[in-house]
Protein backbone atom coordinates (compact mmCIF):
# COMPACT_ATOMS: atom_id res chain seq x y z
CA UNK A 1 0.00 0.00 0.00
CA UNK A 2 2.79 2.32 0.83
CA UNK A 3 4.86 4.19 -1.70
CA UNK A 4 7.92 3.52 0.38
CA UNK A 5 8.55 0.00 -0.92
CA UNK A 6 9.06 -0.50 -4.65
CA UNK A 7 7.37 -3.29 -6.54
CA UNK A 8 4.22 -4.25 -8.37
CA UNK A 9 1.10 -4.39 -6.27
CA UNK A 10 -2.48 -5.36 -7.03
CA UNK A 11 -4.84 -2.42 -7.55
CA UNK A 12 -6.34 -1.13 -4.33
CA UNK A 13 -9.80 -2.51 -3.76
CA UNK A 14 -12.49 -0.62 -1.85
CA UNK A 15 -12.03 -2.90 1.15
CA UNK A 16 -8.30 -2.41 1.37
CA UNK A 17 -8.73 1.34 0.90
CA UNK A 18 -11.19 1.49 3.82
CA UNK A 19 -8.78 -0.63 5.83
CA UNK A 20 -5.88 1.70 5.07
CA UNK A 21 -7.98 4.78 5.87
CA UNK A 22 -9.01 3.21 9.17
CA UNK A 23 -5.42 2.50 10.07
CA UNK A 24 -4.35 6.02 9.11
CA UNK A 25 -7.15 7.51 11.20
CA UNK A 26 -6.34 5.38 14.25
CA UNK A 27 -4.05 7.88 16.07
CA UNK A 28 -6.46 10.80 15.71
CA UNK A 29 -9.58 8.74 16.43
CA UNK A 30 -8.13 6.96 19.47
CA UNK A 31 -6.91 10.25 20.95
CA UNK A 32 -10.27 11.95 20.44
CA UNK A 33 -12.08 8.95 21.91
CA UNK A 34 -9.78 8.95 24.95
CA UNK A 35 -10.46 12.66 25.50
CA UNK A 36 -14.21 12.08 25.29
CA UNK A 37 -14.12 9.03 27.56
CA UNK A 38 -12.18 10.86 30.29
CA UNK A 39 -15.06 13.35 30.54
CA UNK A 40 -17.64 10.54 30.71
CA UNK A 41 -19.27 9.82 34.05
CA UNK A 42 -16.73 7.19 35.03
CA UNK A 43 -16.05 8.86 38.34
CA UNK A 44 -12.42 9.47 37.40
CA UNK A 45 -10.52 11.70 39.80
CA UNK A 46 -8.76 14.75 38.34
CA UNK A 47 -10.47 14.37 34.96
CA UNK A 48 -9.32 17.78 33.74
CA UNK A 49 -5.67 17.12 34.53
CA UNK A 50 -5.93 13.64 33.06
CA UNK A 51 -7.51 14.93 29.85
CA UNK A 52 -4.68 17.37 29.22
CA UNK A 53 -2.02 14.83 30.21
CA UNK A 54 -3.40 12.27 27.74
CA UNK A 55 -3.58 14.93 25.02
CA UNK A 56 0.09 15.86 25.63
CA UNK A 57 1.16 12.21 25.56
CA UNK A 58 -0.73 11.23 22.41
CA UNK A 59 0.21 14.34 20.44
CA UNK A 60 3.87 13.92 21.39
CA UNK A 61 3.99 10.18 20.68
CA UNK A 62 2.36 10.33 17.27
CA UNK A 63 4.24 13.51 16.27
CA UNK A 64 7.54 11.77 16.95
CA UNK A 65 6.78 8.31 15.61
CA UNK A 66 4.14 8.83 12.93
CA UNK A 67 3.73 12.53 12.12
CA UNK A 68 1.74 11.80 8.95
CA UNK A 69 -1.05 10.32 11.07
CA UNK A 70 -1.52 13.44 13.16
CA UNK A 71 -1.28 16.49 10.88
CA UNK A 72 -1.44 19.94 12.52
CA UNK A 73 -5.07 20.36 11.48
CA UNK A 74 -6.01 17.27 13.50
CA UNK A 75 -4.02 18.57 16.48
CA UNK A 76 -5.92 21.83 16.12
CA UNK A 77 -9.21 19.91 16.29
CA UNK A 78 -8.02 17.90 19.32
CA UNK A 79 -6.99 21.12 21.06
CA UNK A 80 -10.40 22.64 20.35
CA UNK A 81 -12.04 19.52 21.80
CA UNK A 82 -9.91 19.90 24.95
CA UNK A 83 -10.83 23.57 25.22
CA UNK A 84 -14.54 22.94 24.84
CA UNK A 85 -14.73 19.85 27.06
CA UNK A 86 -12.97 21.58 29.93
CA UNK A 87 -13.90 25.19 30.56
CA UNK A 88 -10.48 26.40 29.37
CA UNK A 89 -10.12 29.78 27.67
CA UNK A 90 -10.91 29.19 24.01
CA UNK A 91 -7.78 28.49 21.94
CA UNK A 92 -5.33 28.04 24.81
CA UNK A 93 -5.11 24.24 24.63
CA UNK A 94 -4.93 24.44 20.82
CA UNK A 95 -1.95 26.77 21.04
CA UNK A 96 -0.17 24.61 23.62
CA UNK A 97 -0.77 21.36 21.72
CA UNK A 98 0.34 22.87 18.40
CA UNK A 99 3.51 24.23 20.02
CA UNK A 100 4.15 20.81 21.57
CA UNK A 101 3.75 19.23 18.16
CA UNK A 102 6.04 21.80 16.55
CA UNK A 103 8.83 21.05 19.02
CA UNK A 104 8.24 17.28 18.78
CA UNK A 105 8.49 17.47 14.98
CA UNK A 106 11.76 19.39 15.25
CA UNK A 107 13.14 16.78 17.65
CA UNK A 108 11.82 13.68 15.95
CA UNK A 109 14.85 13.01 13.77
CA UNK A 110 16.97 12.86 16.91
CA UNK A 111 14.40 11.17 19.15
CA UNK A 112 13.44 8.42 16.74
CA UNK A 113 16.87 6.87 17.12
CA UNK A 114 17.01 7.13 20.93
CA UNK A 115 16.04 4.54 23.48
CA UNK A 116 12.82 4.65 25.44
CA UNK A 117 14.22 6.38 28.51
CA UNK A 118 15.66 9.31 26.58
CA UNK A 119 12.41 9.83 24.67
CA UNK A 120 10.61 9.71 28.00
CA UNK A 121 12.98 12.30 29.48
CA UNK A 122 12.50 14.56 26.45
CA UNK A 123 8.74 14.19 26.83
CA UNK A 124 8.98 14.98 30.55
CA UNK A 125 10.72 18.26 29.75
CA UNK A 126 8.16 19.14 27.11
CA UNK A 127 5.19 18.16 29.30
CA UNK A 128 6.41 20.35 32.15
CA UNK A 129 6.90 23.25 29.75
CA UNK A 130 3.47 22.69 28.19
CA UNK A 131 1.76 22.52 31.59
CA UNK A 132 3.58 25.68 32.66
CA UNK A 133 2.44 27.35 29.42
CA UNK A 134 -1.16 26.32 30.17
CA UNK A 135 -0.87 27.86 33.61
CA UNK A 136 0.77 31.02 32.21
CA UNK A 137 -1.87 31.35 29.53
CA UNK A 138 -4.67 30.96 32.08
CA UNK A 139 -3.07 33.59 34.29
CA UNK A 140 -2.68 36.08 31.42
CA UNK A 141 -6.16 35.44 30.00
CA UNK A 142 -7.86 35.37 33.38
CA UNK A 143 -5.85 38.41 34.51
CA UNK A 144 -5.32 36.97 37.98
CA UNK A 145 -2.82 34.74 39.72
CA UNK A 146 -3.97 31.12 39.72
CA UNK A 147 -2.76 28.22 41.86
CA UNK A 148 -0.05 26.15 40.19
CA UNK A 149 -1.19 22.85 41.70
CA UNK A 150 -3.40 21.77 38.74
CA UNK A 151 -0.59 22.51 36.26
CA UNK A 152 1.93 20.60 38.37
CA UNK A 153 -0.54 17.70 38.66
CA UNK A 154 -0.99 17.71 34.88
CA UNK A 155 2.75 17.62 34.26
CA UNK A 156 3.26 14.82 36.78
CA UNK A 157 0.34 12.82 35.36
CA UNK A 158 1.67 13.24 31.83
CA UNK A 159 5.18 12.13 32.80
CA UNK A 160 3.80 9.19 34.76
CA UNK A 161 1.31 8.20 32.07
CA UNK A 162 3.83 8.23 29.24
CA UNK A 163 5.26 4.73 29.84
CA UNK A 164 1.76 3.37 30.49
CA UNK A 165 0.41 4.82 27.25
CA UNK A 166 3.55 4.47 25.15
CA UNK A 167 3.52 0.68 25.40
CA UNK A 168 0.08 0.12 23.80
CA UNK A 169 0.64 3.06 21.44
CA UNK A 170 3.96 1.61 20.26
CA UNK A 171 2.23 -1.73 19.78
CA UNK A 172 -0.54 -0.05 17.78
CA UNK A 173 2.11 1.88 15.86
CA UNK A 174 3.60 -1.41 14.64
CA UNK A 175 0.31 -3.22 14.02
CA UNK A 176 -3.04 -1.48 14.09
CA UNK A 177 -2.02 1.94 12.83
CA UNK A 178 0.44 0.64 10.24
CA UNK A 179 -0.92 1.31 6.73
CA UNK A 180 1.51 -1.26 5.29
CA UNK A 181 -0.43 -3.98 7.08
CA UNK A 182 -3.61 -3.16 5.22
CA UNK B 1 -7.30 18.43 -7.90
CA UNK B 2 -4.52 20.92 -8.48
CA UNK B 3 -1.17 19.25 -9.00
CA UNK B 4 1.62 21.04 -7.20
CA UNK B 5 5.33 20.51 -7.51
CA UNK B 6 7.05 18.57 -4.74
CA UNK B 7 8.87 21.68 -3.51
CA UNK B 8 5.62 23.61 -3.39
CA UNK B 9 3.90 20.84 -1.47
CA UNK B 10 6.77 20.65 1.02
CA UNK B 11 6.71 24.39 1.51
CA UNK B 12 2.94 24.30 2.09
CA UNK B 13 3.30 21.40 4.54
CA UNK B 14 5.88 23.40 6.49
CA UNK B 15 3.56 26.41 6.57
CA UNK B 16 0.52 24.59 8.01
CA UNK B 17 1.75 24.52 11.60
CA UNK B 18 2.68 28.24 11.88
CA UNK B 19 -0.54 29.26 10.12
CA UNK B 20 -2.64 27.10 12.46
CA UNK B 21 -0.79 28.51 15.46
CA UNK B 22 -1.62 32.00 14.24
CA UNK B 23 -5.26 30.94 13.85
CA UNK B 24 -5.24 29.50 17.38
CA UNK B 25 -3.77 32.74 18.71
CA UNK B 26 -6.46 34.69 16.88
CA UNK B 27 -9.03 32.34 18.42
CA UNK B 28 -7.64 33.13 21.89
CA UNK B 29 -8.09 36.85 21.23
CA UNK B 30 -11.55 36.39 19.71
CA UNK B 31 -12.57 34.11 22.59
CA UNK B 32 -11.40 36.76 25.05
CA UNK B 33 -13.28 39.55 23.27
CA UNK B 34 -16.43 37.59 22.50
CA UNK B 35 -17.21 35.17 25.31
CA UNK B 36 -20.50 34.33 23.60
CA UNK B 37 -18.65 32.55 20.81
CA UNK B 38 -16.96 30.12 23.19
CA UNK B 39 -20.28 29.61 24.94
CA UNK B 40 -22.10 28.84 21.69
CA UNK B 41 -19.42 26.37 20.64
CA UNK B 42 -19.57 24.70 24.06
CA UNK B 43 -23.35 24.46 24.01
CA UNK B 44 -23.23 22.91 20.53
CA UNK B 45 -20.69 20.30 21.64
CA UNK B 46 -22.56 19.63 24.89
CA UNK B 47 -25.82 19.11 23.02
CA UNK B 48 -24.11 16.62 20.74
CA UNK B 49 -22.40 14.76 23.60
CA UNK B 50 -25.11 14.83 26.27
CA UNK B 51 -27.25 12.01 24.76
CA UNK B 52 -24.15 9.83 24.34
CA UNK B 53 -22.93 10.46 27.88
CA UNK B 54 -26.50 10.06 29.12
CA UNK B 55 -26.72 6.62 27.53
CA UNK B 56 -23.42 5.69 29.19
CA UNK B 57 -24.39 7.05 32.59
CA UNK B 58 -27.18 4.51 33.23
CA UNK B 59 -25.08 1.31 33.02
CA UNK B 60 -22.13 3.01 34.75
CA UNK B 61 -24.22 4.07 37.73
CA UNK B 62 -25.77 0.60 37.87
CA UNK B 63 -22.31 -0.96 37.82
CA UNK B 64 -21.09 1.29 40.62
CA UNK B 65 -24.22 0.50 42.62
CA UNK B 66 -23.86 -3.25 42.18
CA UNK B 67 -20.25 -3.06 43.39
CA UNK B 68 -21.55 -1.16 46.41
CA UNK B 69 -24.28 -3.78 46.88
CA UNK B 70 -21.77 -6.62 47.11
CA UNK B 71 -19.70 -4.60 49.58
CA UNK B 72 -22.82 -3.83 51.65
CA UNK B 73 -23.64 -7.52 52.02
CA UNK B 74 -20.50 -7.98 54.06
CA UNK B 75 -21.48 -5.71 56.95
CA UNK B 76 -25.24 -5.97 56.81
CA UNK B 77 -25.50 -6.64 60.55
CA UNK B 78 -23.59 -3.52 61.54
CA UNK B 79 -25.59 -1.55 58.98
CA UNK B 80 -28.87 -2.74 60.53
CA UNK B 81 -27.79 -1.63 63.99
CA UNK B 82 -26.74 1.73 62.63
CA UNK B 83 -30.01 2.17 60.72
CA UNK B 84 -32.12 1.34 63.81
CA UNK B 85 -30.21 3.92 65.80
CA UNK B 86 -30.55 6.45 62.98
CA UNK B 87 -34.24 5.70 62.69
CA UNK B 88 -34.87 6.36 66.37
CA UNK B 89 -32.95 9.64 66.14
CA UNK B 90 -34.80 10.70 62.98
CA UNK B 91 -38.21 9.88 64.51
CA UNK B 92 -37.33 12.21 67.35
CA UNK B 93 -36.40 14.97 64.89
CA UNK B 94 -39.57 14.33 62.91
CA UNK B 95 -41.63 15.09 66.00
CA UNK B 96 -39.59 18.24 66.58
CA UNK B 97 -40.12 19.27 62.94
CA UNK B 98 -43.86 18.66 63.16
CA UNK B 99 -44.13 20.78 66.29
CA UNK B 100 -42.08 23.54 64.67
CA UNK B 101 -44.15 23.43 61.48
CA UNK B 102 -47.29 23.82 63.55
CA UNK B 103 -45.87 26.79 65.42
CA UNK B 104 -44.62 28.23 62.12
CA UNK B 105 -48.14 28.05 60.68
CA UNK B 106 -49.60 29.74 63.78
CA UNK B 107 -47.05 32.55 63.63
CA UNK B 108 -47.57 33.03 59.91
CA UNK B 109 -51.32 33.25 60.48
CA UNK B 110 -50.81 35.88 63.16
CA UNK B 111 -48.48 37.92 60.96
CA UNK B 112 -50.57 37.59 57.78
CA UNK B 113 -47.40 36.26 56.18
CA UNK B 114 -47.32 36.53 52.38
CA UNK B 115 -45.96 33.22 51.11
CA UNK B 116 -43.48 33.38 48.23
CA UNK B 117 -44.21 31.63 44.98
CA UNK B 118 -43.23 27.96 45.23
CA UNK B 119 -40.19 27.25 43.08
CA UNK B 120 -40.44 24.95 40.10
CA UNK B 121 -37.69 22.45 39.51
CA UNK B 122 -36.54 19.66 37.26
CA UNK B 123 -34.37 16.75 38.28
CA UNK B 124 -31.72 15.71 35.82
CA UNK B 125 -28.71 13.40 35.72
CA UNK B 126 -25.15 14.70 35.69
CA UNK B 127 -23.54 13.03 32.73
CA UNK B 128 -20.05 14.51 32.55
CA UNK B 129 -17.45 16.41 34.45
CA UNK B 130 -16.65 19.33 32.18
CA UNK B 131 -14.29 21.11 34.49
CA UNK B 132 -10.95 22.31 33.24
CA UNK B 133 -7.72 22.96 35.11
CA UNK B 134 -9.14 26.22 36.39
CA UNK B 135 -12.86 25.56 36.16
CA UNK B 136 -15.24 23.36 38.09
CA UNK B 137 -18.37 22.56 36.12
CA UNK B 138 -20.60 19.60 35.33
CA UNK B 139 -22.78 18.74 32.37
CA UNK B 140 -26.45 17.96 32.94
CA UNK B 141 -28.45 16.02 30.35
CA UNK B 142 -31.91 17.42 29.67
CA UNK B 143 -34.79 16.45 27.45
CA UNK B 144 -35.69 18.57 24.46
CA UNK B 145 -38.28 21.20 25.35
CA UNK B 146 -37.02 21.61 28.91
CA UNK B 147 -37.65 24.79 30.92
CA UNK B 148 -34.22 25.29 32.44
CA UNK B 149 -32.84 28.82 32.27
CA UNK B 150 -29.45 30.38 32.71
CA UNK B 151 -29.12 31.33 36.38
CA UNK B 152 -31.21 28.46 37.73
CA UNK B 153 -29.87 27.04 40.96
CA UNK B 154 -28.68 23.47 41.23
CA UNK B 155 -29.13 21.52 44.47
CA UNK B 156 -28.48 17.89 45.28
CA UNK B 157 -29.93 16.02 48.22
CA UNK B 158 -27.71 17.94 50.63
CA UNK B 159 -27.44 21.53 49.51
CA UNK B 160 -26.41 24.07 46.91
CA UNK B 161 -24.29 22.63 44.10
CA UNK B 162 -23.96 25.64 41.81
CA UNK B 163 -25.65 27.67 39.16
CA UNK B 164 -26.60 27.04 35.54
CA UNK B 165 -24.33 29.07 33.28
CA UNK B 166 -25.00 27.66 29.83
CA UNK B 167 -28.16 26.11 28.46
CA UNK B 168 -28.52 24.17 25.23
CA UNK B 169 -31.40 22.25 23.72
CA UNK B 170 -30.46 18.98 25.42
CA UNK B 171 -27.88 19.99 28.00
CA UNK B 172 -26.91 22.56 30.58
CA UNK B 173 -23.65 23.37 32.29
CA UNK B 174 -23.64 23.96 36.03
CA UNK B 175 -20.82 26.05 37.49
CA UNK B 176 -20.00 24.50 40.86
CA UNK B 177 -19.60 26.56 44.04
CA UNK B 178 -15.93 25.50 44.12
CA UNK B 179 -15.19 27.23 40.78
CA UNK B 180 -12.92 30.28 40.83
CA UNK B 181 -15.71 32.43 39.39
CA UNK B 182 -18.29 31.35 41.93
CA UNK B 183 -19.46 33.99 44.41
CA UNK B 184 -22.35 33.06 46.66
CA UNK B 185 -23.81 35.55 49.14
CA UNK B 186 -24.40 33.56 52.31
CA UNK B 187 -25.58 34.04 55.86
CA UNK B 188 -24.09 32.55 59.03
CA UNK B 189 -27.05 31.02 60.80
CA UNK B 190 -26.11 31.59 64.45
CA UNK B 191 -24.95 35.19 64.16
CA UNK B 192 -27.21 36.13 61.21
CA UNK B 193 -24.15 37.84 59.74
CA UNK B 194 -23.81 38.10 55.96
CA UNK B 195 -20.69 36.79 54.26
CA UNK B 196 -19.48 35.81 50.83
CA UNK B 197 -18.51 32.29 49.82
CA UNK B 198 -15.81 32.31 47.18
CA UNK B 199 -14.73 29.36 45.05
CA UNK B 200 -10.99 28.69 45.15
CA UNK B 201 -10.61 25.92 42.56
CA UNK B 202 -9.90 23.63 45.53
CA UNK B 203 -12.28 21.19 47.18
CA UNK B 204 -13.67 23.71 49.68
CA UNK B 205 -14.90 27.25 48.98
CA UNK B 206 -13.62 30.03 51.23
CA UNK B 207 -15.65 32.30 53.45
CA UNK B 208 -14.89 36.04 53.37
CA UNK B 209 -16.31 39.51 53.99
CA UNK B 210 -18.13 38.84 57.23
CA UNK B 211 -18.86 42.02 59.21
CA UNK B 212 -16.54 43.44 61.83
CA UNK B 213 -17.12 41.98 65.28
CA UNK B 214 -18.46 38.67 64.03
CA UNK B 215 -16.33 35.54 63.92
CA UNK B 216 -17.68 32.52 62.07
CA UNK B 217 -17.61 29.59 64.46
CA UNK B 218 -16.34 26.15 63.57
CA UNK B 219 -19.33 24.01 62.64
CA UNK B 220 -21.69 26.97 62.25
CA UNK B 221 -24.36 26.42 59.57
CA UNK B 222 -24.13 28.47 56.40
CA UNK B 223 -27.18 29.17 54.22
CA UNK B 224 -27.68 31.31 51.13
CA UNK B 225 -28.68 34.91 51.50
CA UNK B 226 -30.97 36.83 49.17
CA UNK B 227 -28.51 39.75 49.09
CA UNK B 228 -27.65 40.62 45.51
CA UNK B 229 -30.85 39.03 44.26
CA UNK B 230 -29.13 36.01 42.78
CA UNK B 231 -30.02 33.30 45.29
CA UNK B 232 -33.16 32.97 47.36
CA UNK B 233 -32.60 33.02 51.12
CA UNK B 234 -32.08 30.00 53.36
CA UNK B 235 -30.94 27.28 50.96
CA UNK B 236 -28.55 24.95 52.81
CA UNK B 237 -24.94 25.49 51.77
CA UNK B 238 -22.71 23.88 54.38
CA UNK B 239 -20.89 24.35 57.66
CA UNK B 240 -17.97 26.57 58.64
CA UNK B 241 -14.63 24.85 58.93
CA UNK B 242 -11.21 26.32 59.70
CA UNK B 243 -8.39 24.72 57.78
CA UNK B 244 -4.84 24.27 59.04
CA UNK B 245 -3.86 27.78 57.94
CA UNK B 246 -6.81 29.06 60.03
CA UNK B 247 -8.71 30.22 56.95
CA UNK B 248 -12.50 29.97 57.22
CA UNK B 249 -13.84 27.55 54.64
CA UNK B 250 -17.23 26.01 53.99
CA UNK B 251 -17.73 22.24 54.09
CA UNK B 252 -20.48 21.92 51.45
CA UNK B 253 -23.59 19.93 52.29
CA UNK B 254 -23.73 18.88 48.64
CA UNK B 255 -21.57 15.89 47.73
CA UNK B 256 -19.66 17.70 45.03
CA UNK B 257 -17.26 14.85 44.40
CA UNK B 258 -19.99 12.26 43.80
CA UNK B 259 -22.74 14.05 41.92
CA UNK B 260 -25.29 11.81 40.18
CA UNK B 261 -28.48 13.80 40.11
CA UNK B 262 -29.26 17.47 40.62
CA UNK B 263 -32.44 19.42 40.95
CA UNK B 264 -32.41 22.65 38.92
CA UNK B 265 -34.62 25.21 40.64
CA UNK B 266 -36.19 28.16 38.92
CA UNK B 267 -36.82 30.63 41.70
CA UNK B 268 -38.26 33.04 39.18
CA UNK B 269 -38.49 36.16 41.29
CA UNK B 270 -34.75 36.61 41.80
CA UNK B 271 -32.92 38.44 39.07
CA UNK B 272 -30.49 36.23 37.24
CA UNK B 273 -26.96 37.36 36.58
CA UNK B 274 -24.13 35.53 34.90
CA UNK B 275 -21.37 34.54 37.33
CA UNK B 276 -18.94 37.02 35.76
CA UNK B 277 -21.46 39.79 36.24
CA UNK B 278 -22.21 38.54 39.73
CA UNK B 279 -18.53 38.66 40.62
CA UNK B 280 -18.24 42.21 39.34
CA UNK B 281 -21.41 43.13 41.17
CA UNK B 282 -19.92 42.06 44.48
CA UNK B 283 -16.55 43.58 43.81
CA UNK B 284 -18.14 46.95 43.08
CA UNK B 285 -20.48 46.75 46.01
CA UNK B 286 -19.58 47.59 49.60
CA UNK B 287 -17.42 44.90 51.21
Amino acid sequence: MSDRTPGIRPAATLGSRIDAAGRAAFPAASTALALLLISAPLGLPAAAELRLAVAFTCVFFWSVFRPAALPPLVVFALGLLCDLLGDAPLGLDILVLLALQGVALQLRLILERQGFVRVWLAFAGLAVTAAAATWGGSVVLGMRLLPMTPAIATAMLAVGLYPVLAFPLAHAHRTLAEPDHA
Amino acid sequence: MIRLSIQMRQALAKLTLPVLMAVAFALVLVGKADTLLAMRLRVALDDALAPMYGAMAGPLVRMRNSIGWVRDLADIQAENVRLRRDNARLLHWQRVAEALALRDRELEAQLHWMPSRPATFVTAPIVADTGGLYAHAVLVALRQGHTVHKGDIALDGGGVVGRVTEVGARSARVLLITDLNSRVPVMLVTSHAPALMIGTNGALPRLTYWPHGVVPREGERVVTSAAGGVFPADLPVGTVHYNRAHVAEVLPDARLDRLDLVRLFDFGSVTTLAPEAAARHHRDGPP
